[in-house]
């Protein structure tokens, strides 16, 4: 007999009540696929708004993505593997920036680098000003969306087995060794979805970018930016540039969904039930 | 060759306040569950701190407080076999034996390493294995790999933790003589935890340490602890 679909919980009455949160995510997003025509999506990719917006915006998303990976791994390690009231201090203090309004976090920024901020004089001493450059818009994309990344790296790093590590060591590796060629690897699925929701977050950024970075075509003009922009004088091309935007994200969250499955498969595999000829003879 | 053990540690929720010491034959750790059989086992292997004490094998000092040495775990030739076997998920069988080899200073190259843990897949008849990830395999061959990987460095003492509890009673029986054939050719030290009275009699253990809380309560030959138990899971555990 086959058991009825959804089972004892999953039922009909659970779709019903499901519908209206689905309705209000789907129906904005089918709007705005419908409300737009192959060719008024070509002529809004051929704006002069267009073609550096996109370009920044893989650029420095790319980049804010390697800082958060590079600097934002040990830091996950070390959430998941110490112990102690400095510890759980360090992860509120990471989760901070997904509570923050990203305006708060671009004045904050802007507090810290710029000319009269923390360390804005000092840069400037060694000649360097971050505010209203590239690197403005890479530095609010990394404060803003490291979160994401580090919260799924340091839960997949929790995941994996002390004794695992202990027999690492105990077979000649180092902690490097030890850390590398068995936790990355297994942690590997949840670092890669973290990372890919990092990348999403900092693909949207907008409000710390405008405020840090400002809204300067082929520097600071992101992809969210130049829909702004756009909006201001023609909404055609907004629908335009939203729909590219929205395609890039949809193809982000495809591998977002399957990569990390795909990669953690053969991690758990299921066990073969024991017959008694694959017992030791 | 002598082994000695003597350390405190932090375990949980209590101290741990152990002395443990052996020669070549296996010996045996009993205890409920919970009472730091495990964390002794990680504290010897170098994988968990202790507070203080001394631990040597033959003469050579793993760890001694007062003389401030404390060895990384790399460096103290233990074998490890953990509660799971601690197989890697992430690497097939032979990936598993030949992960020991690639530690090797100098580094022997790739082809080197497949093919000593081919021969040894061979010699403990789980070639056949050799492709297949340790999610896949059974719990006796689970054990049999993850055994080989540890003795394929050759090390000086050789901890167990409950090596026969995941296995059903049919393969229990065939891993159990395996187990004690091979430990009783290699001739060097083990200590192996188990919750079976059974384990005790086919390793031919000369002494058994029965641990509650933290602290060795009794220690002894197996007749030793089976006629005079010093507390009710001592009597039971030989019943």
């Amino acid at each position: 007999m086959r058991e009825p679909r959804g089972g004892l919980w999953g039922g009909r009455g659970a779709l019903l009540a499901a519908i209206p949160m689905l309705a209000i995510v789907a129906i904005p997003l089918i709007a705005l696929a419908a409300g737009s025509s192959p060719s008024e999506i070509a002529a809004g990719a051929r704006h002069p708004l267009f073609a550096p917006a996109l370009w920044l915006s893989a650029r420095t998303t790319v980049a804010a993505l390697a800082v958060i990976v590079l600097a934002g791994t040990p830091l996950a390690w070390w959430l998941a593997r110490a112990s102690g009231r400095g510890v759980r201090a360090a992860e509120l203090l990471v989760d901070l920036p997904v509570v923050i309004p990203p305006a708060v976090m671009g004045i904050a920024l802007l507090q810290t680098f710029g000319p009269h901020g923390l360390l804005g004089p000092a840069l400037a001493s060694l000649g360097i000003h971050l505010p209203f450059t590239t690197s403005a818009v890479v530095a609010a994309q990394v404060v803003v969306s490291a979160p994401f990344y580090i919260q799924g790296a340091a839960a997949a790093f929790r995941r994996v087995d002390d004794d695992l590590l202990i027999v690492a060591r105990t077979l000649g590796q180092s902690p490097l060794g030890a850390f590398f060629r068995v936790a990355v690897p297994l942690a590997l699925p949840g670092m890669v979805a973290g990372a890919a929701l990092s990348w999403a977050r900092a693909l949207g950024e907008f409000g710390a970018t405008l405020f840090f970075a400002g809204n300067f075509t082929g520097s600071t003009q992101t992809m969210p930016l130049a829909i702004y922009t756009a909006l201001e004088s023609d909404t055609r091309v907004a629908v335009a540039l939203a729909l590219v935007l929205a395609a890039a994200s949809v193809l982000l969250l495809v591998p977002l969904r399957t990569l990390p499955s795909l990669l953690s498969r053969r991690l758990d595999r299921p066990s073969r039930p024991l017959h008694a000829h694959s017992l030791p003879k | 060759m002598r082994w000695q053990v003597q350390v405190r540690a932090r375990a949980g929720d209590f101290d741990l306040d152990a002395a443990v010491a052996g020669d070549g034959a296996p010996v045996v750790l009993i205890g409920p569950n919970g009472s730091g059989k495990t964390t002794l086992l990680r504290v010897v292997s170098g994988g968990h701190p202790p507070l203080a004490g001394r631990i040597t094998i033959g003469g050579h000092v793993l760890y001694d407080s007062q003389a401030g040495v404390c060895l990384a775990p790399e460096e103290r030739r233990i074998g490890y076999v953990p509660q799971g076997y601690g197989l890697f998920p992430h690497l097939s069988v032979l990936e598993n034996v030949a992960f020991g080899l690639a530690a090797a200073r100098p580094r022997p190259p790739r082809s080197h390493r497949r093919t000593a843990a081919a021969a040894l897949l061979e010699e403990i008849d789980c070639a056949h294995l050799a492709a297949r990830f340790p999610a896949t395999l059974s719990g006796g061959e689970k054990q049999r790999v993850a055994l080989a990987r540890a003795l394929l460095s050759e090390p000086d003492l050789l901890l167990l933790d409950e090596p026969l509890a995941a296995l059903d009673a049919a393969s229990r029986r065939d891993m159990r003589g395996y187990l004690a054939g091979h430990l009783a050719a290699r001739d060097k030290p083990a200590l192996v935890v188990t919750h079976d009275e059974r384990d005790v009699r086919a390793l031919e253990a000369p002494a058994v340490y029965a641990m509650e809380e933290g602290a060795i309560i009794q220690s002894g030959s197996p007749t030793d602890l089976a006629e005079h138990p010093a507390s009710d899971f001592v009597r039971e555990f030989f019943r």
